[in-house]
């Protein structure tokens, strides 16, 4: 018995036919060792899922391996029977995916589903009675109350627990392998903690492997034992997780890192990769990255690197290194945004209080209203000019919908929203209409933003041609001048979004904001459709503009690092409320509220020093619908009183800017009255 | 003026359709989002083969719909001018005008040269016996038919073979010369090419598609010479030419059916997803109450209604043809009225769904106005579903107006139609020997109508349908 459980030899993946196939895996060596794990790192569409779905053999139907060899245990994967690799499909090989709501079959419960694979998977003596194994199984994958579970259909369990259930899937073949595609990315940090803590368990308790398939670093820091880096089909890069974390030796993965934000990089501009993944429906005579790479050199565009062993399991493709002799890779020294550390913040452009967002839940024949989902419940905010507020909080706790009453888009249900100096929740429709255009949006998704009907000239136009700006030459003229302003072509005017990429979209989609001359964009997750490369790239563009024009942010987002990296003010969200808000160095490095503590604990980091201790929390967040009486964390909470079951904890001042909803901490209770007791309407 | 056109509100309607069907090509040319499904449906072979059969049919259709007055004889001519008969023809009618004009006494099968019941002829001595009489047309060159019609049809068979061969290799050397000028490329290149079917736009199926109909055409043609290809009905009338009459009647229906219903379904369902509340509270009612009553009683109760305003105002009309012609058009219009609930639905859901795109909350953040947000925004992004319904529901309504004729709710009996001619055929079926051919004609026709809708739906329905899009391949 080796020790080397899957080994890949040259496997090459190819998609469509005709003339220019593309070439998704082109040419992948690897070996995954017994009980390790592995992480397969890369950016979207650099052929990792092609490459997991290939040792599966599930590829899509465009989808065909040309070359290559895989082999699990020694048995040739690529050349059984369909019949036998049903058997080492979720047999010896178990595989999760990204989407577990999109995963379970909504008709089934969960029990039946999990029983499906028993049955399968069992020896035939106990494949009649599958109940035990799958209460054992739930069990182990720590779904709390097994017996009752396996009678619930998937709509009734979170994200969390429906991923926890495909884990359980992937289990009752006993795999000797898990293949893991980006198991955590749809889920929220607390509940990714979770899921990676789970995975990390399982994996001692059975000594399996896993090929973990993520683009975030974070995860492989926290949990891989070996890292390879894919690059537009091939892998460029494999080391240790401990020698990758220190010191990465391909370009590009060193050019990952510099582009991570984080908050030490506060006042520099981040390192971006420039461009994009190349597509790959055609032939690379040399690097596949020396158009991005800013250590190219001639020969790197005519001679395709070879792979260069560096020791045990370790290698990079890369000119540099195939010398032999050991490369220091300077970093470029940091780019000082102008402007940047002075920016202090003027007078308040915007102030929301007690802002209430509730949507009716209708029921039976005459939709009478029953209750309420109190998606938005008393948020107050304030926002300086030539600030960015950051507005952080998981999936569901109604940060969108804050930015949406803000620029009613939703009418607000209570509250104030001051612009200016001007309540805008009073404005009818018409007054609203000609003051939009000093509050624009910025969206998650680029491709849903743009009407995909339109050309991008127009799309920018629009606004301007709503609020009447100027005449149809002066309109193009001033397209033209936004676009480049963004770093886009301005031929690109007469084209469609779909021709552009993620990244290039978000450019156009701040252009289009940009045009009418806003002083407050919501920026409603900018980033997180997008690598981080590109990433980088439109952190450092809202950067520049903010300080070109004085721009404030209302920055709405899960991700902690580009908060650091970003923000002034933090305000986090818990279920409809600011539970803590101040600015970005109090709250980040002195979380007072029990959820920002866990929040923050929760968020991977690649720093393999800075180990720091995870508060788990129980459970998901509750629904919007049915509040807990009392605090709102404290199902939750791990320092939760009998205070915190029955009232609200009112809002505490804590030095200059800052204001914690909680009776652990002690300060000065707010001026303004907080919502304490908040009776149920 | 030899002629005067008459145009009938059918005519004027099928017009509009060609004219906005032209409009919106000519304004996809310089789109390329509209462009690029139909390029798809230009590269499917299946697509391109019925979309051969349907051009024949349209051709037929359109020629059909320029109806004029004829110049009578000039034996009327008593110092007015130049007289026109009351009569309404149309162009193809004057096409095909020996078809029309050549009736027999009663049943005659197809391409028979007597009758097809026997009768009592009196010879010249005046002796009386029963036989099958000659027909007055149909194989009355023959001076021995029992011994020249077999030789005969053969012959004439052949010679259409021949002639659709030299035009069909005309149409194939000058589609190959134009491609070739186009290309660049020399003339024997794009033969082989054209041979082996490596052109992107499937051009050897095109011309071996057009070369099945110009066979079939072209023998039909030099039959219906000599013959009553198809047999002649009860009144003696050309089978073949009540079926060539039908196509329009099935294509106007098929089309004008969907125009009607296309503005009332397209701006309902759009404002009931858009709007939502009340808006939404009546349009949903609205269609709930038309769907709920059964389409069938609707439409009977609307046809009789017409009929008994027909019956008390025939002065209101000049012709019979402009009386049948009225029907048709509230044919298609009560047919629209209960058919518009489905598109309105698809389209209420997709509007739904759009109002919440990012795209239309960027344009209410603009300041863009309710109107300009459903024509700039939402109508571009749910045309594609309003043309796979109207391709879907075509073969449909097709098939709808047979079976309504059948049951005398359908267009007026002394109009041509499918439908017609199979409630006409009840009767004969139940003869003894049989008469089989009026049935056989109308369901082959409106067979391959059907079959060939289908078949090019389901090619555009793959071409514009986003979900299918990545599935192909």
């Amino acid at each position: 018995m080796s020790d080397i459980l899957l080994r890949i030899e040259n496997l090459k993946t190819w998609i469509g036919s005709g003339p220019r196939p593309v070439r998704a895996v082109d040419g992948v060596d690897l070996e995954i060792r017994r009980g390790e794990t592995f992480a397969l790192l890369g950016e979207s569409g650099c052929g990792k899922s092609m490459t997991a779905l290939s040792i599966m053999r599930l590829l899509p139907p465009a989808g065909r391996i040309v070359e290559g060899h895989v082999e699990l245990d020694g048995v040739p994967l690529l050349d059984l029977p369909e019949v036998a690799m049903r058997q080492e499909r979720g047999g010896r090989m178990g595989m999760i995916f990204q989407e577990p709501m999109t995963s379970l079959n909504p008709v089934l419960t969960i029990g039946q589903q999990i029983a499906e694979a028993v049955r399968v998977h069992e020896d035939p003596a106990r494949r009649r009675t599958p109940e035990q194994r799958v209460l054992e199984l739930l069990e182990a994958v720590g779904i709390p109350d097994p017996k009752r579970r396996v009678r619930e259909y998937p709509h009734q369990l979170s994200g969390g627990m429906k991923q926890r259930v495909m884990i359980a899937i992937a289990l009752a073949g006993r795999p000797e392998l898990l293949i893991a595609d980006e198991p955590t990315t749809a889920l929220d940090v607390t509940i990714q903690a979770q899921v990676l803590d789970l995975m990390r368990d399982l994996q001692r308790e059975r000594g399996m492997a896993i090929l973990l398939i993520t683009h975030d670093l974070g995860v492989v820091s926290e949990t891989a034992d070996r890292v390879a880096v894919m690059y537009a089909g091939q892998i460029v890069e494999i080391a240790p997780a401990d020698t990758f974390f220190g010191a990465a030796r391909h370009p590009y993965s060193r050019k990952l890192f510099e582009s991570l934000p984080r908050a030490e990089r506060r006042s520099a501009r981040l390192n971006v990769i420039e461009g994009n993944v190349p597509p790959l429906d055609r032939d690379f005579t040399g690097c596949r990255f020396a158009d991005r790479c800013d250590l190219a050199e001639p020969r790197c565009h005519e001679v395709s690197p070879e792979w260069t062993v560096l020791g045990e399991g370790e290698g990079v493709r890369c000119h540099l290194y195939a010398g032999g002799a050991g490369v220091t890779l300077f970093p470029r020294a940091a780019v000082e945004h102008p402007d940047r550390a002075v920016s202090q913040g003027g007078e308040t452009l915007l102030e929301t209080e007690q802002l209430k967002v509730h949507f009716p839940i209708h029921k039976g024949v005459f939709r009478r209203v029953v209750g309420h989902v109190r998606a938005v419940d008393g948020v107050s905010l304030a926002i300086p000019t030539g600030r960015t507020v950051a507005l952080v909080g998981e999936s569901g706790c109604g940060k969108t919908t804050v930015g949406k009453g803000i620029l009613q888009l939703i009418r607000p249900t209570a509250g104030q929203v001051r612009f200016d100096g001007e309540e805008l929740t009073r404005l009818t429709q018409r007054e609203l209409r000609r003051r939009r255009r000093n509050m624009q949006i910025i969206f998650q998704d680029p491709m849903s933003s743009m009407n995909p009907r339109m050309l991008v000239g127009n799309i920018v136009e629009e606004g301007m041609q709503a609020q009447r700006m100027g005449d149809r030459a002066w309109r193009r003229r001033r397209v033209t001048e936004l676009l480049e302003h963004v770093g886009i072509p301005a031929e690109a005017r007469n084209r469609y979004p779909h021709e552009f990429s993620g990244g290039q979209r978000q450019r156009i989609c701040v252009a289009r904001a940009l045009a009418l001359e806003p002083k407050l964009i919501v920026c409603d997750e900018p980033t997180s459709a997008l690598d981080v490369s590109v990433q980088a790239q439109i952190l450092n563009l809202l950067q520049d503009l903010q300080a070109e024009f004085g721009l404030s942010y209302l920055f709405i987002t899960h991700d902690i690092s580009v908060v650091s990296y970003l923000a002034h003010e933090v305000a986090v969200m818990y279920l409809g409320r600011i539970v803590e808000r101040g600015t970005v160095q109090e709250v980040l490095e002195d979380p007072l509220h029990p959820y920002t503590q866990a929040l923050l604990s929760a968020v991977p980091t690649v720093d393999k020093g800075s180990k720091r201790k995870v508060i788990h929390l129980e459970g998901d967040m509750p629904s919007p619908a049915n509040p807990p009486a009392g605090c709102h964390f404290h199902p939750r909470c791990p320092v939760a009183m009998e205070t915190c079951r029955t009232a609200y904890p009112p809002e505490r001042r804590i030095g200059g800017s800052r204001v914690v909803s909680c009776f652990r901490v002690t300060g000065e209770t707010g001026s303004e009255s907080g919502p304490a007791g908040s009776a149920p309407r | 003026m030899t002629v005067q056109p008459v145009i009938l509100w059918t005519d004027a309607l099928v017009f509009l359709l060609v004219a906005l069907a032209v409009l919106f090509a000519w304004m996809a040319r310089g789109r390329e989002h509209l462009r690029a499904p139909w390029r798809y449906v230009a590269r499917s072979r299946v697509g391109m083969a019925s979309l051969v059969v349907l051009a024949v049919y349209m051709a037929i259709g359109l020629l059909d719909s320029l109806h004029y007055h004829p110049l009578l004889p000039k034996a009327g001519d008593n110092g007015h001018g130049p007289r026109h008969s009351a009569e309404i023809v149309s162009l193809f009618d004057a096409i095909v005008a020996p078809l029309r004009e050549r009736s027999e006494k009663t049943y005659s099968a197809p391409l028979a040269w007597r009758l097809y019941a026997k009768e009592s002829i009196e010879r010249p001595d005046g002796t009386v016996y029963r036989d099958y009489p000659r027909l007055k047309y149909g194989g009355a060159h023959l001076k021995e038919p029992a011994r020249e019609w077999g030789p005969d049809i053969r012959r004439r068979m052949a010679l259409g073979l021949v002639k659709a061969a030299v035009i069909w290799a005309v149409v194939a050397a000058s589609l190959a010369l134009l491609l070739a000028r186009r290309d660049g490329i020399p003339l024997s290149v794009m033969f082989g090419r054209l041979a082996r079917g490596e052109t992107a736009i499937p051009w050897r199926t095109v011309l071996a598609t057009l070369g099945l109909v110009l066979a079939a055409t072209l023998v039909v043609i030099e039959l219906a010479a000599g013959y009553h290809v198809l047999g002649t009905d009860k009144v003696g009338e050309d089978v073949l030419y009540q079926a060539l009459k039908s196509i329009r009647t099935g294509l106007v229906i098929g089309t004008l059916t969907t125009l009607v219903m296309l503005p009332a379904a397209i701006l309902l369902g759009i404002m009931a997803g858009y709007f939502r509340g009340w808006v939404d509270d009546v349009i949903q009612y609205l269609y709930t109450t038309l769907s709920s009553v059964p389409g069938v009683l609707l439409i009977a109760a609307a046809i009789l209604m017409l009929q008994v305003y027909m019956n008390n105002h025939q002065g209101a009309f000049n012709s019979l043809t402009e009386r049948a012609d009225l029907r048709l058009l509230f044919l298609c219009i009560i047919l629209g009225i209960t058919s518009w609930t489905s598109l309105c639905r698809y389209l209420r859901g997709e509007a739904l769904k759009l109002r919440e795109v990012d795209y239309v909350q960027a344009a209410v953040n603009f300041g863009v106005g309710h109107f300009t947000i459903i024509g700039r925004h939402i109508l571009p992004n749910v045309l594609h579903i309003v043309l796979i319904t109207v391709v879907l529901d075509f073969s449909g309504l097709v098939l709808a107006e047979a079976v309504l004729s059948y049951v005398n709710i359908g267009v007026d009996p002394s109009m041509n139609s499918w439908g017609n001619m199979i409630n006409s055929a009840r009767l004969e079926m139940a003869r003894d020997p049989i008469v089989w051919w009026s049935l056989a004609a109308a369901m082959i026709f409106m067979f391959v109508l059907v079959l060939c809708a289908n078949l090019f739906a389901d090619v555009v329905r793959d071409a514009f349908d986003p979900r299918l899009r990545n599935s192909r391949d």
